[in-house]
């Protein structure tokens, strides 16, 4: 009997029905975390879990950029590309040419939004499908941040680019304090304006947004740009944190960024999911390659597992879904 | 009883005391519903009533939490709708489950095809699309079973889903509103049809808002309300009206079908001139505050296409729109809606609600800025003005945070109403407002019809159903392939000179 009525307040609690996939991958997050607590003792240590926060800072925010594009049913391939052209490009001319790191930090910025723009043009007004576009879009950006470079390495910063992947503001990292920033940013923005109601009403059912005034090409323009600036941010902290940049940079972050996403619980098809679903996808991910570190398994196996996570998250949530 | 075996025996399908359970909502209580060889059993009831879930039951889509079903006199269990299938329980649904780029014999024979060979099996595509024209055409329908079915008209899809219903040897075929998508000419085909397949001995259940049609097709009809059985007569021999049946439908009297309120019409609101688009030619018409509009034309006529047009969904070619008396663009529908135009869109599913948001997001998406406090959407001012509305249009929810997708039909168009009168229009565009939704629901459309053109706004109303156009508008245009082929009053209006126009027999050349 009690049984019974505890699962019938699971199913009506509120709180549940409207974040309930952010709420499966949280648990995840809190049981990984105790059985690495107690299979290796080095994991709660403080300087270990700001490690793990600081290595999943940059999935995070590029994860925040997918979440955006996926909200609308759409998909970005070339975010990789997009920070390694954002990044690579100011740090060779930082090394090579003395261009000012306030600039080169302004150039990342534009860099990027300019790369989302352009995506995001050719998808709404060519009503090519985004999986196409950015495909696409992922080969000549990582070209371009070749050709531009030489495909040289440039390393050693100045100061203020070093501070964006490796200064501390107190005790908090300053990607951190980045990550924060733009998630909370993000949450609001999701939440609280028209914009965000029309990101979720298009991913909802594109023509019925249209038939109420919303101005889907636009929205979808605007996202994409969103996308853009932040791989450029990723990319400067990137930067900042490796003290060297290169056109083959960040190959492969696109499909950690989507796989943060699909664990934080939002739809695929589009329309439902928020922000901070993907921050905890993000950390997931670090959490479980950090503690797999820890035990000294390989990278091989790293990977491996990385991969039964993404599925088995996704399952679950399908499964709980179903029940429904 | 002495003869209870007998009686048990010519049921294909007995069901009794099924009960059906949702969180928070008890969709059947202890329904009773029988079904006998070759009888159309009309299932009859408003929207919410346990239709669609009874129908889901059957088809094994649902489990039931209680009751007895008894298949062909035995107890079997439907555990899903393979299961139904192969036991010869299939439903033509309002949408049709066909794959668009196969085409109709691929389609009929999806899952059971006729296959040749020893080891190796390969489908036999001669009987294959031998057998699919002979049996379209001992449906009355002749048609070229090589094109991709999406290449179809509604009527001969429809008649394609009737067909993958008899390869499965179906005893029991299940309709579901079979005539809400197809003209009237080809409804009596359908009519046909369904009178071969009684002969055959297949039993029908047919569902269906048009009561009309239960005398031209029904033999017995059972009727629900809130989840309760209420009554199964014999259509013939009970001789009970169609009042009886709404009141019963509905569990209270409905004064009136079409309560119109007469209002004094007021200045000219909306001016069309010449206009002509992709599937019209030279529409003129104009609108008045308070006049409710008709527009009436076979499907296909390019009645939706010119309010789209209107509305900044479509293409226009040539002519001029006047809002307010003054010349106006319109490139798309957040000018419109800018202007103060708003259009219910026909297809309630597709276009006019985002299924998976609240019942809150959908009521304030078309005019978000209202709610707004600084840049942000503010609370107080959303719940007030959502929870006035669910009060007022009484749409029946646990909650305004509620998605749209778990409403009935009903009240999924009350929330699209209610997202258009908070836009605050001056002119709202009806595309089939009670298409599909119940008789009490119905008037509760047309009330709020009333309460808008009472507040001084135009309304352009667009219906196929002629006594609504009578019974509703002011004035009624008729259209007959793109071009308007009559203006009338309502009270020089009858429904023969309405067919006459509508079919392009009325054009002075």
């Amino acid at each position: 009997m009690k049984n019974i009525s505890l699962r019938e307040r699971y199913k009506n609690s509120k709180l549940l029905t409207k974040y309930g996939a952010q709420f499966s991958s949280f648990v995840a997050l809190v049981i990984l975390c105790i059985i690495l607590a107690f299979m290796t003792s080095r994991f709660l240590r403080g300087e270990n879990i700001m490690t793990v926060l600081l290595q999943s800072s940059i999935n995070s925010i590029l994860a925040l950029g997918m979440t955006f594009i996926i909200l609308t049913g759409n998909i970005d391939l070339s975010i990789g590309s997009i920070v390694a052209l954002a990044a690579a490009v100011p740090g060779y001319l930082m090394v090579n040419n003395g261009l000012s790191p306030v600039l080169a930090i302004l150039m990342a910025l534009v860099l990027g939004t300019v790369c989302g723009l352009i995506n995001g043009l050719i998808i709404t007004k060519l009503n090519i499908s985004a999986f196409i576009v950015t495909l696409g879009a992922m080969n000549v950006w990582r070209g371009l941040a070749l050709q531009l470079t030489n495909g040289s390495t440039s390393y050693e910063f100045p100061n203020l680019i070093k501070v964006l992947g490796q200064g501390y503001i107190g005790p908090v990292p300053v990607p951190l304090v980045i990550t924060i920033i733009v998630y909370v940013l993000a949450s609001i923005l999701l939440s609280k304006t028209p914009f965000g109601l029309s990101t979720y009403a298009i991913g909802g059912n594109e023509s019925a947004s249209k038939l109420s005034g919303i101005k889907v090409n636009r929205i979808k323009i605007e996202l994409f740009c969103i996308n853009g600036f932040l791989c450029g941010l990723a990319g400067l902290v990137l930067a900042g944190r490796l003290n060297s940049t290169m056109g083959v940079m960040a190959t492969g972050y696109e499909l950690d960024a989507i796989a943060a996403v699909a664990i934080g619980g939002t739809s695929m098809l589009g329309g439902e999911g928020n922000a901070w679903g993907s921050l905890i996808g993000a950390l997931l991910m670090g959490i479980i390659r950090n503690g797999l570190n820890l035990m000294s398994v390989t990278p091989y196996m790293q990977t491996v597992a990385v991969g039964v996570i993404i599925i088995f998250a996704v399952a679950i949530d399908a499964i709980r879904s179903k029940r429904r | 009883m002495l003869d209870s075996e007998t009686i048990q025996d010519e049921y294909v399908l007995e069901m009794r005391h099924i009960r059906k359970e949702f969180p928070g909502v008890l969709a059947l209580k202890d329904v009773d519903f029988t079904l006998k060889k070759g009888e159309v059993h009309a299932l009859l009831g408003e929207n919410g009533a346990g239709k669609s879930t009874l129908i889901k039951i059957i088809t094994g889509a649902y489990k039931s939490d209680g009751g007895e079903v008894k298949l062909y006199g035995e107890s079997l269990k439907i555990d899903d709708p393979i299961t139904a299938q192969n036991y010869g329980i299939s439903a033509v649904y309002q949408e049709f489950n066909l794959i668009p780029y196969l085409d109709a014999a691929q389609n009929i024979y999806l899952r059971k095809q006729p296959l040749v060979g020893k080891k190796l099996k390969f489908i036999d595509k001669k009987t294959m699309y031998e057998n699919s024209e002979r049996m379209l055409k001992e449906l009355g329908i002749n048609i070229n079973v090589k094109i991709p079915v999406r290449n179809l008209s509604v009527a001969y899809q429809q008649m394609v889903e009737i067909a993958k219903a008899l390869v499965w040897n179906s005893k029991i075929i299940i309709f579901d509103e079979p005539t809400a998508v197809i003209t009237e000419e080809e409804s009596e085909k359908l009519f046909k049809v369904i009178r071969t397949l009684k002969e055959k001995g297949v039993a029908i259940i047919y569902i269906s808002h048009r009561l009309e049609e239960l005398n031209l097709i029904g033999d017995r009809a059972t009727i629900l309300r809130d989840g309760e059985h209420i009554d199964t007569f014999d259509i013939e021999k009970d001789n009970v009206d169609i009042d009886a049946i709404i009141r019963k439908m509905v569990g209270r009297d409905l004064v009136e079908k079409f309560p119109k309120v007469k209002v004094p019409v007021g200045e000219e609101i909306l001016s069309v001139e010449h206009l002509t688009g992709d599937r019209f030619k030279d529409i003129s018409f104009q609108l008045h505050r308070g006049e409710i509009l008709g527009i009436t034309g076979l499907v296909g006529a390019g009645r939706t296409e010119i309010v789209k047009a209107i509305f900044g969904d479509g293409r226009i070619i040539s002519g001029d729109i006047f809002f307010n008396g003054k010349k106006v663009k319109i490139k798309d529908p957040t000018d419109a809606i800018k202007l103060g135009i708003s259009l219910v869109p026909e297809d309630r599913k597709n276009e006019g609600l985002v299924q998976i948001l609240s019942i809150e997001n959908n009521i304030i998406l078309a005019n978000q800025r209202r709610f707004l406090k600084g840049a942000l959407f503010s609370n107080s001012k959303i719940k007030k003005a959502c929870n006035d509305m669910v009060g007022k249009m009484r749409i029946v929810t646990s909650g305004l945070d509620k998605q749209v997708k778990f409403l009935s039909g009903g009240n999924q168009q009350k929330v699209v109403l209610a997202k258009w009168l908070t836009a605050y229009s001056q002119v709202v565009i009806f595309d089939e407002p009670t298409r599909g939704i119940d008789v009490g629901a119905k008037v509760e459309v047309y009330n709020l019809m009333n309460q808008l053109v009472e507040n001084g706004v135009g309304i352009i109303m667009i219906s196929s159903e002629l006594p609504e156009v009578l019974g509703m508008s002011d004035r009624i245009i008729v259209l007959y392939e793109g071009k308007m082929t009559a203006e009338l009053m309502t009270n020089e209006a009858d429904q023969d000179r309405i067919l006459k126009f509508a079919t392009g027999g009325g054009i002075v050349k």
